[in-house]
């Protein structure tokens, strides 16, 4: 991987308390598992950075061995690796994705 | 890739799971998994994911495109049914 890449992952991680990595932006998700993902935090109303591996094939290799995760969208919320839509959606239905969130955003933590 | 060769390879590499795969597109590359295995005990989320991924290594993301999975240990199956 090269340098460059990573650090671009850490500061999108860092910089963002939620930051998903996508197929196509949130206005035009170019895959049904991105955009479900996207859809449940909008849903939950949190604001949300994202990238979108497809205008990027450095960060789309990059990311899957970053996270030793083969799929997108991946989702990082306050710089710890979350899942990708499956998990996603456990978390959503449980009503953990919005106290993980809540915790996240929470200001002054 | 077939159901029965994702559901062998998943087999493979997680011995005494009870895997069942389908294919939910018909087109051989969207596949929805679910697996039951003692192993997945006392891992996270992420951690069980990373498994089932392991077991098919570079299928996913080139015969592979989507793979749906369920992941829980027996205890939680039981509870699920």
């Amino acid at each position: 991987m090269a340098e460059d890449v990573v650090e671009k992952i850490e500061s999108a991680i860092r910089g963002n308390r939620v930051m998903v990595f996508m197929k196509g932006t949130p206005s035009f998700p170019r895959c049904g598992f991105s955009a479900a993902t996207v859809e449940m935090l909008e849903e939950l109303g949190v604001p949300f950075a994202s990238a979108d591996v497809l205008s990027d094939p450095d960060l789309r290799e990059a990311i899957k061995v970053y996270s030793n995760w083969p799929t997108i969208p991946q989702v990082y919320i306050d710089g710890q690796f979350v899942g990708g839509c499956d998990i996603m959606r456990e978390l959503y239905e449980s009503g953990e994705l919005k106290t993980l969130l809540q915790a996240a955003l929470t200001p002054g933590q | 890739m077939s159901t029965e060769e994702v559901k062998r390879r998943i087999e493979a590499g997680l011995p005494g799971a009870y895997v069942e795969v389908r294919d939910f597109t018909g087109t051989g590359n969207h596949f929805e998994a679910l697996i039951v295995s003692d192993k997945f005990a006392g891992l996270t989320a992420v951690q069980r994911h990373q498994e089932v991924y392991r077991t098919l290594g570079e299928a996913i993301g080139d015969q592979v495109h989507a793979l749906t999975l369920k992941a829980l240990t027996p205890e939680q199956y039981g509870q699920q049914r």
